[in-house]
């Protein structure tokens, strides 16, 4: 699974992009964030609050229900400020 | 439907004469410019630069636009949006709509504009003397701004 960090989500994790092998209990949105954070503690703080971050599954937002398997893009990163 | 991604700044009068050029069926067209802003005082700007989400933000744009087709009968229209460091008094982004009248021209203008900024996946740093660097927080206010093209949505459909 390819998994991208944007703005501070960039920032405080260090990375801005990653392939990982994820383990088979990951299938939603919602699992693959509890397992990101238990890696380290800037994951951990980075991914603390749900209601601060939002996710694209293969580059559509997605809910935290939404399943993830291992060939999908995610992307993790604040709310939009474009315009 | 044109979308363009670039850090280069853009030329407004040829975006739009472009944009028109050899269609007379064109009654009217609408534009918008967003530009760089600092308000002074103590936190003054220096800079702002803009991260995105290379792939879904043009595949986003595209939607966006497509959706203001789906709802007004336009005959073009058109989104550039850059990204990288600017400073203030610089241009960000360029929505324009052309139709055979005004007032759908007008409309969608205001629909891509409202939507982009909550749809699209850009960020924004601001740099000031005083604090630093600071990532700008998701305005309510965008969000209501978004949404009330989802209240039009419903009313239309009752």
């Amino acid at each position: 699974m390819k998994i991208l960090y944007f703005a501070w989500l960039r920032q405080k994790t260090g990375i801005d992009s990653e392939n990982v092998v994820v383990p088979e209990d990951v299938s939603d949105v919602a699992s693959l964030i509890e397992w990101l954070k238990e890696r380290n503690e800037k994951f951990a703080d980075a991914l603390s609050d749900f209601g601060s971050i939002r996710v694209a599954v293969n580059q559509e937002f997605a809910e935290l229900n939404a399943p993830v398997g291992q060939g999908d893009e995610v992307a993790i990163f604040p709310p939009m400020t474009g315009g | 439907m044109v979308v363009k991604v670039q850090a280069e700044d853009f030329d407004v009068g040829e975006e739009l004469a472009a944009l028109t050029e050899g269609n007379w069926a064109i009654g009217g067209m609408s534009s918008f410019v967003g530009l760089v802003r600092d308000l002074g005082g103590a936190n003054a700007l220096k800079a702002m630069t803009l991260e995105h989400y290379p792939g879904m933000t043009e595949k986003m744009l595209r939607a966006i636009e497509a959706e203001a087709n789906e709802r007004w009968p336009l005959e073009a229209s058109l989104i550039v949006h850059r990204y990288g460091r600017l400073e203030p008094g610089d241009r960000i982004v360029l929505v324009a709509t052309a139709s055979a009248h005004r007032q759908a021209a007008f409309d969608s203008c205001a629909f891509l504009i409202d939507w982009l900024k909550t749809k699209a996946p850009f960020w924004k740093l601001e740099e000031t003397d005083n604090l630093g660097e600071r990532w700008v927080e998701a305005k309510q206010s965008d969000d209501q701004a978004a949404d009330r093209w989802n209240r039009h949505d419903r009313e239309a459909a009752e």
